[in-house]
């Protein structure tokens, strides 16, 4: 019990003494993992808006692929784009390995299954309530799907959060892509693991109860921001 | 209803925008940096944290460390993905140079590994200084034993000294040989969680925080010498290495002031790493 104590207490520590390096640790994990969910967004909504609208030989499949692949582990994801960036891979020329872009890189593929399945899903349920209504305007199947995902707007934003938590909260694959290289791909989860095998387990836990808060604040700040746009828009 | 395709698809391309905004300071700092290979016990001592600032105001080139057992630093090295390897294990690292993917190797400085155990002693060797007879005893007690098992410098020098004591490790796999296959902290962790006697460099065990009733058991031995090379990576085999920037490093370690910034490095009043450079 005391080392949980211990735990909150440098939690706390870290958060009252906020020094530039927990900054930039933090700044780091921000910045990759929203840009992995940004990018993955752009490719997992309109991939999960053809496939709920669409009809074509292999949909379900496609579906059954997509589902399964939420279950990705991050490990296997960081070694194959270990493989693909390494100098003696086949894009070994760009030279990003250990570099936030190739963390991006590997957190985007983690987590397009994951919005594209559930944004499916929930464009699919919208899309059987509206079908009659949005065939009746004549809409083709592209208008609809845009109007779907703006109808459902609220519910996708939820994916993007769950996106973003998996994103922020995996280590496999950025450890691997990354290298943990202090002040250049050392993010939240990286420094939590180098803490916990230097033995220094309640920095590691603080560090740890940090990354919570963080991810808390992030999606206190989406639940006002739907908030706020529902009272606008009805 | 219609609306919204064009908020939707403004939306899109603002956070097009954005993603690549988000990506853009790191692309625009772009330093001199190499890329070094090296293992976790040189990372997780800390030595490295003193070491490079060091370096880097004298000459502006930025070092970047990845930290990974010596198996998988030498192969990293020989993909190309490091510019200089900073490793402990002269066997694998000879090997490494004489198949050419090394270009000349240099001993650095050496450090000693030691035996840990809980205070209780199951297998009564604590005080001793032959490693070999504490591996022995601890073998006939079947007292918990937690390894590496990840191909690390640590890891290989633990099994040439199983080998020593005419010891298959492996037979006591499942009941009291423990492959903890991960770093040395992580072993140290298991270890301590178990009290499970481990095999560990000295420097890893000074900075480490969760000993528990771990204890040092058996040390002084002259087979627990712990030797430390670094080498730059071919750029005959890999073009793109930086040949100046990691022949500088490699320079600098080796030098009189490297070597001394090496022996400055203490936790409390004991020095974790002594130079040995031959010049």
């Amino acid at each position: 019990m005391t080392s949980l104590w211990e735990a909150f207490a440098a939690a706390w520590a870290l958060i009252a003494g906020f020094d530039a390096t927990l900054a930039q640790i933090v700044g780091l994990s921000l910045q990759v993992s929203l840009s992995a969910v940004l990018i993955a967004t752009c490719i997992g909504l309109p991939l999960g808006a053809v496939i709920a609208v669409g009809r074509f030989p292999g949909r379900q499949a496609l579906i059954v692929l997509l589902n399964a692949l939420m279950g990705l582990p991050p490990v296997v994801v960081g070694l194959l784009v270990y493989l693909l960036l390494s100098r003696a891979g086949p894009l070994g020329s760009l030279g990003i390995l250990f570099t936030p872009t190739a963390m991006v890189i590997a957190q985007t593929l983690l987590i397009v299954p994951i919005i594209a399945a559930l944004s499916r899903q929930t464009l699919e349920d919208a899309w059987r309530e509206y079908d009659e209504q949005l065939r009746s305007l004549g809409a083709r199947r592209l208008n609809a799907a845009m109007t779907l995902i703006w109808d459902t707007r609220f519910s996708l934003l939820t994916i993007l959060l769950a996106g973003f938590g998996r994103a922020a909260a995996e280590v496999g694959a950025v450890m691997i892509v990354g290298g943990n290289i202090d002040g250049v791909t050392r993010v939240m989860t990286t420094t939590i693991a180098l803490e916990t095998s230097k033995g220094d387990l309640p920095l590691a836990l603080g560090l740890g109860i940090v990354l919570i808060g963080l991810v808390l604040l992030l999606n206190t700040a989406a639940a006002l921001l739907r908030e706020l746009a529902q009272r606008r828009y009805g | 209803m219609r609306l919204n395709h064009q908020t939707f698809m403004r939306g899109a391309v603002l956070a097009l925008a954005m993603a690549g905004m988000l990506q853009g300071p790191a692309a625009w700092a772009q330093q001199k940096f190499i890329t070094v290979a090296s293992t976790t016990s040189t990372e997780q001592s800390g030595l490295f944290k003193h070491m490079l600032p060091v370096f880097e105001k004298k000459t502006g080139i930025q070092v970047r460390v990845v930290a990974q057992g010596t198996g998988q630093a030498l192969e990293t090295g020989r993909r190309g993905d490091a510019d200089v390897l900073f490793v402990h294990d002269k066997v694998a690292e000879e090997k490494f140079v004489a198949d050419g993917f090394g270009v000349q190797r240099f001993e650095v400085m050496y450090n000693d590994f030691v035996l840990v155990g809980p205070k209780a002693d199951p297998a009564k060797i604590a005080g001793g200084k032959d490693i070999i007879a504490a591996y022995q005893k601890i073998s006939a007690a079947k007292a918990p034993f937690a390894s590496r098992g990840d191909k690390s410098g640590t890891h290989a020098a633990e099994l040439r000294l199983w080998k020593a004591a005419g010891i298959d490790p492996q037979t006591g796999k499942g009941t009291w040989y423990r492959e903890t296959g991960s770093g040395m902290g992580p072993t140290l962790n298991t270890a301590s969680s178990m009290n499970a006697y481990t095999f560990t460099d000295r420097g890893t065990w000074l900075s480490f925080k969760n000993r528990g009733d771990l204890v040092i058991v058996v040390e002084g031995d002259q087979r627990l010498f712990n030797q430390y090379g670094i080498m730059l990576v071919n750029p005959a085999k890999h073009a793109h290495v930086k040949k100046e920037l990691g022949q500088s490093f490699v320079d600098w370690v080796v030098s009189p002031e490297g070597q001394k910034t090496i022996a400055d490095y203490k936790i409390g009043t004991d020095q974790l790493f002594f130079p040995n450079a031959k010049r």
